[in-house]
């Protein structure tokens, strides 16, 4: 393997023959650089695409701080290089590399990987393949980083399971601790024993060395599994039935839990607020503060909805001072104040107030998403926005009564037209829509209605303001989510979706209307790889084989490979997304959980074929399995930041102490 | 009314990888880091007003390059040093100076620009030096950029080979608007490949 300099030699021979450099080098403002030497546990952390999409990850920025705040431990970071770079470092034999200290990937303890969405997993594949690390997990020893994942996309971490040695399940502030004492006393304990037998070296030794390695993997694994929150699949085995569904998953050892239950942390931390400052043209230019933490609302198609619970906030004057902090600490010109519904944060007007105070005439600009539909959210833009520039976002989903009561977001038409009426009469030129199309019990009445209320939106909107005013709608595809309501549903067909899309297209022809679909291919790969078994990891294996990455850019497609790779290990794409789930079906995922209790998922989507609406779980707890699983956890926790009710009866008493009747 | 304040500053390491638009929003965010309000401009997408002498090909160093920020805070003795404590380490800050806040713009005052050009690989010094002094004799030097056809020999006002320390290329180019020399052209007109060499810009020559 290279060392770091010769690493840094070579790209300097090579950086101007790919397109932005500046991606490859590091050299930001607010990186941690540690002595390499003197920092026993070595941490790298991936993010599966380029740098100016990675760089804007706010999980890994979380992590990377959590790691480098240890004094022994130290944190880096690795993205995908585009296309043109991998080219250039396969053929210069330059391997995967840290942007801080350019360390080869493969010396680092452990690499671990952020994957919110599915489509990076192919690119993750190809990263390890780039640092020299045995892609599968089965070929790895101790002399190879422990390869860990984290994120949205590990709720159902089995199609991914071949290839990462330990997953984790839910958030990661917390358990990254855990994780590296585990690696740290194996690896300690290793080189002692290498130390002591290290007189002589025969080949006899050399077995014996690799004995020891293969020992010292097997308990690294066995500790890592009895971590609550770390899934190690390789502990696992899955027997199928006939029809292809799955029979049973159970534990192949007695360390490992029948369930893996997530992990969360009962009080947010403090939030980051020394961002790494890009040094080129990022995605995302900004800065943000997570206000809060989950969502209460109960959309049925949202997973974050359901495996992000509960609902934690930060209060107020913490979301400010961070604010100010990250803007002091990084000199960005955007801050964004990011939860999953910010109208439900309990002192949203206190905070944009102070916020819109904080910074006015500072040529900051404020973001604040996930509005509710409602004039209230105007007066809060208001409160942070001195201009109108960047349109106004609303997500009404659905258009008819009958669709919204099936995905539980019950908007009525009235409350959309007359909220969109006043953006555009306060100011506002742009007016963004987002609806969902493709549940497959919709109709084409019911996209017909999403086309209708566009029009009439952009009608009363020219009464109010002219014609100058635009509106974008963006209608995306609906994917049936693991750990949701919807996770027995099946994914409309290609033919259907795509009559709905026409259908969209014809009706919304007014150059004042810009209309955004999602490609039915796009989604059809994601709903592979979301809803996915254990099998489908060789598929992802042979797709990747054969070239596929970076699925989820539009211009990089390889669908040729991936149908060739269904192929290949004879199943059936179909069997993944257009197959009603039977009620009483194991899925893949079901040993996994996000502490939503499979019964109330079950519960909520008879729910919805009922056409029932489940309201807001802060007026009414259902009991969906946050509280009975993390009891303990909201008794030492009381109090208003947490949007569960409080527990109020005593710790029940140890079992042998109760008295014998 | 606001300062114009100019700033000469060395552009190295990772910073050579990063562009001119890229360059301007380091200045802003710098300026913000340090606590300097830069003055904006008016209108609906108010910009801060800051101004780059000459844009540097991407993958050179430069010991020489300026930047004019106009400011709107009282002088500032220790401004040098709180901005350089918020800049990126591969930006160095030579010195700085107020200068007249309407006098004409920054880039409109370059007319040229010197490189030097290190080889790194191993050269035949008298062939070299043969084909200098033909590309300096040479009446016109016709080459094709993007498409277009020019003339690189008014653009080279002087070009020079030196074999020690390091056997090292040095060149003056125009750096006028619609005339500006590139040193890559100049190397490939001598038939050096760029990824042999490290390219400095040493020098900016103002009106
Ligand atoms: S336990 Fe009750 S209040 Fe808490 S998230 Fe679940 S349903 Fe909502």
């Amino acid at each position: 393997m290279l060392i770091p300099t010769q690493i840094e030699q070579k790209l300097d021979r090579v950086l101007l023959k790919v397109s932005k450099p500046g991606r490859y080098v590091g050299g930001e403002v607010n990186v941690t650089v540690k002595d390499w030497d003197k920092t026993p546990m070595r941490v790298a952390l991936a993010f599966p695409d380029v740098y100016d999409i990675g760089i804007s990850n706010v999980g890994l920025q979380i992590l990377y701080d959590q790691v480098n705040d240890r004094p022994d431990a130290l944190a880096e970071r690795a993205y995908a290089p585009w296309v043109d770079m991998e080219a250039v470092m396969r053929e210069e034999g330059i391997p995967l590399y840290s942007l801080e200290s350019f360390h080869p990937v493969r010396d680092f303890d452990i690499l671990g990987f952020t994957l919110p969405y599915e489509t990076l997993f192919t690119n993750a594949l190809n990263m390890l393949d780039l640092a020299g690390i045995p892609v599968r997990t089965v070929e790895r020893t101790m002399e190879h980083p422990l390869v860990i994942a984290g994120g949205h996309s590990t709720m159902n971490p089995e199609p991914m399971h071949a290839f990462i040695d330990a997953f984790v399940i839910g958030e990661g502030e917390e358990v990254i601790h855990d994780i590296i004492d585990a690696v740290k006393k194996i690896k300690m304990s290793l080189r002692t024993r290498r130390e002591v037998g290290s007189e002589a070296i025969s080949s006899l030794e050399d077995a014996d060395c690799f004995a020891t390695n293969r020992a010292a993997r097997n308990d690294l694994l066995l500790a890592l599994a009895q971590i609550p929150g770390v899934y190690v699949p390789s502990l696992y085995r899955v027997e199928y039935l006939d029809d292809g569904t799955i029979a049973e998953v159970s534990p192949l050892v007695a360390e490992a839990p029948k369930k893996v239950i997530k992990r969360l942390v009962a009080k947010l931390p403090p939030p980051p607020t020394k961002f790494i400052v890009p040094n080129i043209e990022a995605v995302h230019n900004r800065v943000s503060v997570e206000i809060m933490r989950g969502c209460t609302r109960g959309c049925r198609f949202c997973q974050a909805g359901m495996i992000v619970r509960p609902v934690r906030e930060r209060p107020v004057a913490e979301v400010v001072a961070a604010a100010e902090a990250a803007v002091k600490a990084t000199g960005a010109e955007e801050l964004a104040l990011l939860s999953l519904s910010s109208s439900d944060y309990t002192n949203i007007l206190e905070l944009v107030t102070a916020v819109g105070e904080k910074f006015s005439g500072q040529h900051l600009s404020v973001s604040l998403p996930s509005l509710r539909i409602e004039s209230v959210s105007i007066d809060l833009m208001e409160k942070i926005k001195s201009r109108r520039t960047g349109g106004f976002t609303l997500a009404p989903e659905a258009a008819s009564e009958r669709m919204r009561r099936i995905i539980n977001k019950f908007i009525p038409d009235e409350d959309i037209i007359n909220t969109a009426r006043e953006i555009y009469a306060r100011g506002w030129v742009t007016l963004k829509l987002y609806f969902m199309i493709g549940h497959p019990s919709e109709t084409l009445e019911d996209v017909q209605a999403i086309a209708d209320l566009c029009k009439r939106v952009l009608h009363e909107g020219r009464k109010v303001a002219g014609n100058r005013i635009k509106l974008n709608v963006g209608v995306s595809t609906f994917i049936p989510k693991p750990q949701t309501p919807f996770q027995w549903v099946a994914c409309d067909t290609p033919e259907k979706i795509r009559a709905k899309q026409v259908l969209l297209r014809q009706e919304m022809r007014d150059k004042n209307i810009k209309l955004t679909l999602t490609s039915i291919e796009d989604s059809l790969l994601e709903a592979w790889l979301t809803r996915g078994d254990r099998r489908m990891a060789e598929v992802i294996y042979s797709a990747w084989k054969s070239g596929a990455k970076f699925d989820a850019w539009n211009d990089q497609h390889h669908f040729d490979a991936w149908y060739a790779a269904f192929n290949e290990h004879g199943l059936d794409p179909d069997f993944y997304t257009y197959r009603q789930r039977r009620t009483d079906e194991i899925f893949p995922w079901d040993h996994i959980s996000a502490a939503v209790r499979k019964e109330f998922l079950f519960q909520d989507f008879r729910q919805s074929l009922e056409g029932q609406i489940r309201i807001d779980c802060r007026q009414h707890c259902f009991a969906c399995g946050i509280l009975p699983t993390f009891t303990s956890v909201r008794r030492e926790n009381p109090g208003d930041h947490w949007k569960c009710p409080e527990v109020k009866s005593p710790a029940r008493k140890p079992v042998e102490a109760l008295p014998v009747l | 009314m606001s300062r114009r304040i100019r700033i000469t500053f060395a552009k190295t390491g990772p910073l050579r990888y990063i562009g001119h638009l890229d360059l301007h929003k380091l200045w802003e965010r710098a300026s913000r880091r340090a606590g300097v309000s830069l003055a904006y401009s008016q209108g609906f997408h108010p910009q801060p007003k800051i101004q780059l002498a000459s844009a540097l090909p991407l993958g050179f160093s430069s010991r020489c390059e300026v930047a004019d920020l106009w400011v709107e805070d009282e002088p500032n003795p220790n401004l040098q040093n709180e901005l350089q404590t918020a800049l990126p380490s591969g930006i160095v800050i030579q010195n700085m100076l107020e200068v007249e806040e309407r006098g004409p713009a920054l880039q409109t005052q370059v007319v040229a620009s010197e490189f030097e050009v290190t080889l790194l690989e191993e050269v035949d010094a008298e062939a070299l030096t043969r084909r200098l002094s033909a590309v300096l004799e040479a009446a016109t030097l016709p080459r094709e950029r993007r498409g277009k056809t020019y003339d690189l020999r008014p653009l080279i006002e002087s070009l020079a080979f030196s074999a020690s320390p390091a056997p090292s290329l040095h060149m003056r180019l125009t750096a006028r608007e619609g005339a500006t020399g590139r040193p890559e052209e100049v190397l490939a007109e001598l038939g050096i490949a760029i990824e042999d060499t490290r390219i400095e810009r040493t020098e900016l020559i103002f009106i």
